[in-house]
């Protein structure tokens, strides 16, 4: 029974970070249906500007993250304009390969600029675990907290902004009708261009959550947001709370197929079983509702 | 077509044989790998373009199919002996089955759901090649000898009247004859009366079904169609390089698949061939070059600049020249066949 729980709440704290990654795409597909496979660069991109700012630099921990989220940022800005701007109206699989051909670039400049050895980025957070319900209880880490709680600051930040902030309305206004937001004056690329600038600050935020402690970066890093696709697909392409949802999902499923499976099943099909169970999860979701769990349904016009 | 037109098309066609017989008598043996493995890869790329730019369907999971391919040419070639055409076929078998399974799959996805779906299929695909020993020899892949005759002619050993040939000349002539003959299978079908139906899906998939288009079937034979084919580059890639690892079959394949019918021209017959020679020769061009190159003194790695320039044609072809270089050299070679082509055909389908 303890074993079952500690798994979930792994579980619940690897899920959050793949929510956590999830949203990024979220915030950029519902607003010009771009489906970004470099957000996992930009993941990699934020490391290793947080590393730049502090390790390299001497900056505090958490001031070097703001920094290279704030960075990352520019550089989501700069990439929309340079190469998503001329895709609009472009093929879904023209402005696919765009995005799968910057994460290679991307990935390519900062393995030029920081090698591909594994560096560490520092560790505020220690060994520093919690046990919940007394000795024998479950332990949570530090880290697995941090990992919980920015995801749910990050989605209820981005939740607030979508409804208070004028930017945040033209962003949802933009998302629902795209055609009736320009004609209500609103300036489309500006909302382009904020929603891959907080999807590259919220990339950094989710990498580094990840990378810090033991982990350490190196260039393999970008991976995270392939595994992070069956919760973003989970909770439909289009909802930020489907998202996190998703994520913690997938998470808990994961972590318990790596707990169990592999004494359940023969020979060597236990090896890396968990890779593949969020995949076989998602078709079995799929199926049955293609548009994801909490999917906005595609409606066609002849 | 007029007779201009008809006139350059044979002497195009006369160049091509010409090339063929000829190439591997020119051309030293590092060169021919480098084209045998274009090749290879212009026979998967066929496939994909059929699904991609005429079906109109996403798929990164082409790298899966490819792997399929291997492993039967590893399991029905080198390990039971069976002859080339016996290998060959089982891989369309296999290929074109699983194929049809993954299209029955991704029968209600588009967009991006299509998209992670076939990566999925990757995963799996690579859970599978790394855990299942018996078929893959597991991680640490496996080798050996697949036969490579067809009728008197061994490809591994060719002789013909008395004079021998390298292995590099004789699978030059096997690849690129099996290039050419997927060419003209794919050119075929996609003006058969399923081909007609890939084009109407892809226009508009409604539209085609209110037509009385089966929108399903459409889908599924060209995933198959795909699949079979990839599976064909597969073994043949096997039965060339003699050995399969299971972690060649990983997301990166697939996007370079992609790429290649993208920089080649999507939708156009020359494209895939064009991309796959074209993005298969530079990394070599590259590395041959590299000698000359002032990189050490810019910290690059050979490896790295390749990547770099691989993510840039991708993105600058996809940008600035959505046909590709078929596309490209269409446009180049004048306005009057373009002009009488209906408005907005090819230049979308990037």
């Amino acid at each position: 029974m303890t074993k079952l729980v500690q798994l979930v709440v792994a579980g619940i704290a690897i899920g959050s970070l793949y929510g956590l990654v999830a949203l990024g795409f979220v915030v950029i597909y519902r607003a010009s249906h771009v489906f970004n496979f470099a957000h996992g660069s930009f993941l990699l991109l934020g490391c290793y500007l947080t590393y730049c700012f502090h390790q390299q630099l001497g900056i505090p921990f958490f001031a070097a993250l703001g920094l290279a989220a704030l960075a990352a940022a520019a550089a989501g800005l700069i990439v929309e304009r340079v190469a998503l701007r001329r895709m609009v109206g472009q093929s879904v699989f023209a402005v696919l390969m765009i995005t799968i051909g910057l994460a290679v670039v991307i990935d390519a400049l900062v393995v030029w600029g920081w090698g591909a050895e594994r560096l560490s980025l520092g560790d505020p957070w220690g060994l520093t675990t919690f046990r919940l319900g007394g000795d024998g209880g479950v332990r949570v880490a530090a880290l697995d907290i941090a990992r919980l709680v920015a995801a749910g600051g990050v989605l209820a930040a981005y939740q607030l902004f979508c409804r208070f902030s004028t930017l945040g309305i033209a962003m949802r206004a933009t998302a629902s009708d795209q055609e009736a937001a320009v004609a209500s004056g609103i300036d489309v690329r500006r909302v382009f261009a904020v929603c891959w600038a907080i999807a590259a600050a919220t990339a950094t935020v989710a990498g580094v959550l990840l990378a810090s402690g033991a982990r350490g970066i190196d260039p393999t890093l970008s991976a995270v947001a392939l595994a992070a696709f069956p919760a973003l697909v989970l909770g439909g392409v289009d909802s930020p709370a489907g998202a996190i949802v998703g994520g913690i999902v997938l998470g808990v499923v994961e972590v318990l197929a790596a707990g169990y499976l592999p004494g359940w099943l023969p020979g060597r099909l236990g090896d890396n079983v968990h890779t593949v169970v969020p995949y076989v999860v998602l078709l079995a979701v799929l199926l049955v509702r293609p548009s994801g769990m909490f999917g906005d349904r595609e409606r066609a016009r002849l | 077509m007029n007779a201009p037109a008809v006139g350059r098309n044979r002497a195009v066609a006369v160049a091509l044989v010409i090339a063929y017989v000829a190439l591997p008598l020119a051309v030293g043996d590092f060169g021919l790998s480098v084209l045998i493995f274009a090749g290879i890869f212009a026979i998967g790329a066929i496939g994909l373009d059929l699904l991609v730019g005429h079906a109109g369907q996403i798929s990164l999971g082409h790298a899966f199919f490819m792997g399929v391919g291997a492993y039967v040419g590893l399991n029905l070639g080198a390990e039971a002996g069976l002859a080339m055409p016996v290998w060959l076929a089982a891989a369309v078998v296999a290929g074109g089955g699983l194929g049809a399974v993954v299209g029955l799959c991704s029968l209600r996805l588009r967009g991006a759901y299509l998209a992670i779906i076939t990566v999925g299929v990757v995963f799996v695909g690579l859970y599978v090649w790394n855990n299942v020993p018996a078929i893959t020899g597991g991680a640490a892949g496996a080798g050996g000898d697949a036969p490579a005759s067809l009728g008197p002619l061994d490809f591994n050993r060719l002789d013909v009247a008395g004079q021998a040939y390298s292995r590099e000349q004789s699978w030059f002539w096997l690849v690129w004859g099996l290039v050419a003959a997927t060419a003209a299978v794919a050119a075929n079908l996609v003006r058969s009366r399923t081909g007609r139906a890939w084009q109407a899906v892809q226009e508009h998939e409604l539209a085609a079904s209110a037509i009385g288009i089966d929108v399903s079937r459409a889908k599924v034979s060209a995933f198959a169609v795909a699949g079979a084919l990839g599976a064909v580059a597969g073994s043949v890639y096997f039965g060339y390089v003699q050995y399969a690892g299971p972690d060649e079959w990983s997301l990166f394949l697939s996007v370079q698949f992609v790429a290649i019918v993208l920089v080649g021209g999507s939708g156009r017959l020359a494209g895939p061939v064009l991309g796959a020679i074209v993005l298969g020769g530079t990394p070599r061009l590259v590395e041959q070059l590299s000698v000359h190159l002032p990189i050490d003194g810019l910290g690059l790695t050979v490896a790295n600049l390749n990547r770099l320039l691989f993510g840039l044609l991708v993105v600058c072809f996809v940008a600035f020249a959505p046909g590709g270089l078929a596309g490209t050299w269409e446009r180049a070679k004048g306005g009057r066949r373009a002009l009488r082509r209906p408005a907005g055909e090819g230049e979308e389908q990037a």
